[in-house]
């Protein structure tokens, strides 16, 4: 496909040539990483990230609401477990979170979503696109509005990434272009060949990247087009990543903090995102997995809660003391929840009518709970909300004008679903 | 509780079996009265008349039902579902233990039912299975956190604690021989704990087939969901999940190890013929030499039978609904099963009279 690219836009537009001349003094290996945003002059270790930032954390598998942010105990549903209190007063939670109990005053619930959706597949992608599900037609996921709409001009990361722990893979751009789709983590390590191979000297690396330029340059002079400038900007922004490998090194921080956080995938996955949100990532999704116990619900819960429990309050208590929660919308989510009827094996099943999702940081009432479900949670009884309420609301709370638009090659697409709007109570 | 009661034989208890009742044949097992509560159950156990069974459920009650008259009588002291149910030998002493950590004990047949001494918490976290000592002297308790704990079972003192078990601890039992206490967690690691000296004696061979690791739903099943010893104390029996390929949907099929006790190694690991989903949720020996054992899961309720010298059961009756525990009578004619269709149902081993 010819592209004109006269619109001089700040995507296209970008200093790329003093950013390689640094590049290449470095030394870098040829290496594709599609996806990674913004080419710019890479900052200056010295300044501190002032842009809002999103953490998500999805619980892969549909999270049940009754054993964490909405429980019944002693009701036909509730399941063994208790509810205790938490440091907000009159909020309780189940039981398997007295960790994250103690950090509720920097979190909201909504208790009141119906989703009326319990198709793994379908419930991801309308959580995380805040879009209904249709055939044909693809949404950017929530990290790609993030990273298109948060991003600084001139930040040298990648703007939207995926800690993978299992659960859904890479989260498209959809329309917003290749740039803005996440950068996947697996298993939290630095995006894969990222590393200049040791066969290769840095001189003779940085021969081989001058020549590339050369090449390059002189293509793009007669026959640029939207393919070639993406093949250029996955080098530029490949050899900035390169740069600032380190924050990518959870190894890099105190021993300390592995403790807290624990040596298990999870506990690393969160100190991994705390890092790349105090470096400025403009947004971090954690998987966890896995969630979908049709089969002994009870004892699948104490063992992926008590994964999850100590390391997520460790991380909202850190970017709290830090400083930075005020700048991080955090967002715990699932596809969907569990089925309040306990079937025969001890299990529960998918559920989209009645569930809970939890926010807090940046732009959200600390300890608010908005929306209710009847006795036995089977129903939404008060302040009935879906996905598309819960975009707008994060989007909002960053301060992205979700009622907006994105201008993408000249075409308005709405920032989000233009038929809901943010919760506005939860807004700070 | 639910006045639906359902039973198909009323005077048939297994108090009121009389001599000249047909003779315990396990091919000739047929269900007998059944009892509805108003939630699922989760927990039975005979009392040792044979009179009454106590029944744990869904809810925060544990219920005894009187045989003769399915009259049910509630004992209020807990905040969890209950799965741990005992009596001592003279039937006079209910000890019950429940997700909420508590152990509790009670007047067996009280009228109204109080606790005579509560131990809350006696674990952190759920308290799984509860043991009562051939003597009646002691409670031996586990749980998830980790631990199995020994109690003075007159006034709940505790006596010893025994650590070692790195999961949750599913399940314990005393050696009939009243010298060991036998505890298998999670991952199928058993563990024979020595009485007098309050310390671990031996690690017998791992019960690996009733564990795995899920990579891809990257979480633990397994564990003793029951356990029991032969009457003359040479064999252990441990009943669970095996050949799991789905943790979440529960694909896998009901097995008992069962253990040479001197040697501590597995002699036979039970099975169905028919590989149907589900787990055994309980197991007992049977005074005339074979096992029996009680599956629940996807494949619904099945009562097994099983001699040691094969791996498939001689005999296999289904149950109306899967099953969710198991107890066997003192008598020996008769077993006690938990649905999740809130039914108590008791199975007779002998011909249905004519």
């Amino acid at each position: 496909m010819r592209c004109g690219y006269a619109c001089g836009s700040s995507e296209h537009g970008v200093s790329r040539r003093s950013f390689l001349g640094h590049a290449a003094a470095m030394g870098t290996a040829g290496i594709g990483l599609a996806g990674l945003s913004l080419p710019a002059a890479v900052l200056g270790s010295e300044q501190k990230p002032t842009h809002k930032r999103i953490l998500n954390i999805f619980l892969h598998g549909g999270v049940s609401q009754l054993e964490t942010w909405d429980p019944k105990p002693n009701t036909d549903t509730g399941g063994p477990f208790r509810a205790i209190p938490t440091s907000v007063p009159g909020m309780h939670i189940c039981e398997l979170l007295p960790h994250t109990a103690q950090q509720m005053h920097h979190l909201a619930i909504i208790r009141g979503l119906n989703t009326k959706n319990g198709d793994h597949g379908r419930g991801t992608v309308e959580m995380t696109t805040g879009r209904k599900q249709m055939p044909g037609t693809e949404y950017p996921h929530l990290g790609a509005v993030a990273a298109k709409s948060l991003t600084p001009e001139k930040f040298p990361l990648p703007g939207h990434v995926l800690i993978r722990g299992g659960g859904p893979g890479k989260g498209s751009a959809a329309y917003l272009g290749p740039q803005f789709e996440s950068i996947v983590l697996a298993d939290g390590k630095a995006p894969a060949n990222s590393t200049r191979p040791d066969k290769i000297t840095a001189e003779a690396d940085a021969r081989r990247q001058a020549f590339r330029m050369r090449a390059s340059d002189r293509f793009t002079a007669r026959r640029r087009t939207a393919d070639t400038d993406a093949y250029t900007f996955s080098y530029d922004q490949a050899l900035q990543l390169m740069e600032r490998q380190e924050v990518f090194d959870v190894t890099k921080e105190p021993a300390a903090d592995h403790d807290r956080y624990g040596k298990h995938e999870f506990g690393q996955h969160c100190l991994l995102a705390r890092r790349l949100l105090e470096a400025g990532t403009p947004f971090v999704q954690v998987n966890h997995s896995n969630y979908d116990t049709h089969y002994e619900n009870f004892d699948f819960h104490i063992e992926q809660m008590g994964e999850f429990d100590q390391p997520f309050a460790c991380l909202v208590a850190d970017l709290a003391e830090r400083g930075l929660l005020s700048e991080t919308l955090i967002c715990v989510m699932s596809e969907f929840g569990r089925t309040p009827k306990i079937n025969a094996r001890y299990g529960r099943d998918h559920w989209g009518t009645a569930w809970s999702v939890v926010l807090g940081g940046a732009g959200i009432q600390p300890g608010a709970v908005v929306g209710k479900t009847n006795d036995n949670g089977t129903q939404v009884v008060d302040r009935e909300v879906d996905h598309g309420h819960v975009f707008h609301t994060i989007l909002r709370a960053v301060g992205v004008n979700s009622k907006g638009e994105f201008d993408v090659g000249g075409r308005p697409f709405p920032i989000a679903d233009p038929a809901k709007d943010a919760i506005s109570e939860l807004l700070a | 509780m639910s006045d639906d009661t359902t039973t198909d034989t009323p005077a048939a208890t297994p108090a009121a079996a009389e001599p000249t009742l047909p003779a315990v044949d396990p091919s000739k097992t047929h269900v007998g009265p059944a009892w509805k509560h108003d939630r699922p159950l989760v927990a039975c156990r005979f009392h040792p008349s044979g009179q009454h069974v106590f029944t744990g459920a869904e809810d925060y009650f544990v219920t005894r039902w009187d045989m003769a008259t399915g009259k049910p009588t509630q004992f209020v002291g807990h905040e969890s579902w209950v799965r741990a149910i005992g009596c001592s030998p003279d039937g006079q002493t209910l000890y019950t233990g429940g997700y909420d950590g508590r152990l509790i004990a009670w007047e067996a047949l009280a009228e109204k039912p109080e606790p005579k001494f509560k131990v809350d918490p006696a674990h952190q976290g759920w308290l799984r299975a509860l043991a009562v000592s051939p003597d009646g002297q002691q409670i031996a308790t586990c749980g998830n956190d980790k631990l199995v704990k020994l109690w003075n079972a007159a006034d709940g003192a505790l006596i010893g604690e025994f650590a070692g078990h790195e999961s949750h601890v599913y399940h314990v039992a005393f050696h009939p021989a009243g010298q060991s206490l036998v505890s298998c967690d999670l991952k199928g690691v058993v563990k024979d704990w020595d009485l007098a000296a309050k310390g671990l004696r031996r690690d017998l061979t791992t019960a690996a087939a009733l564990y795995k690791y899920d990579t891809t739903f990257r979480a633990d099943i397994g564990g003793a969901r029951s356990i029991a010893f032969s009457g003359d104390g040479t064999r252990l029996a441990l009943g669970g999940i095996t050949n799991v390929t789905n943790a979440f949907a529960g694909i896998g099929n009901p097995a008992v190890v069962l253990f040479d006790w001197e040697t501590g190694n597995p002699l036979v690991q039970f099975e169905g013929k028919e590989k149907i989903n589900g787990a055994i949720w309980g197991v007992r020996h049977h005074p005339d030499g074979f096992w029996i054992g009680l599956s629940g899961g996807g494949g619904g309720g099945w009562l097994y039978f099983w001699k040691e010298g094969s791996a498939e059961e001689f005999h296999k009756l289904k149950l109306p609904d899967t099953g969710r525990d198991l107890d066997l009578s003192s008598d020996g004619r008769s077993v006690s099963i938990a649905h999740f269709d809130r039914n108590l149902r008791i199975c007779h081993l002998f011909a249905k009279p004519a």
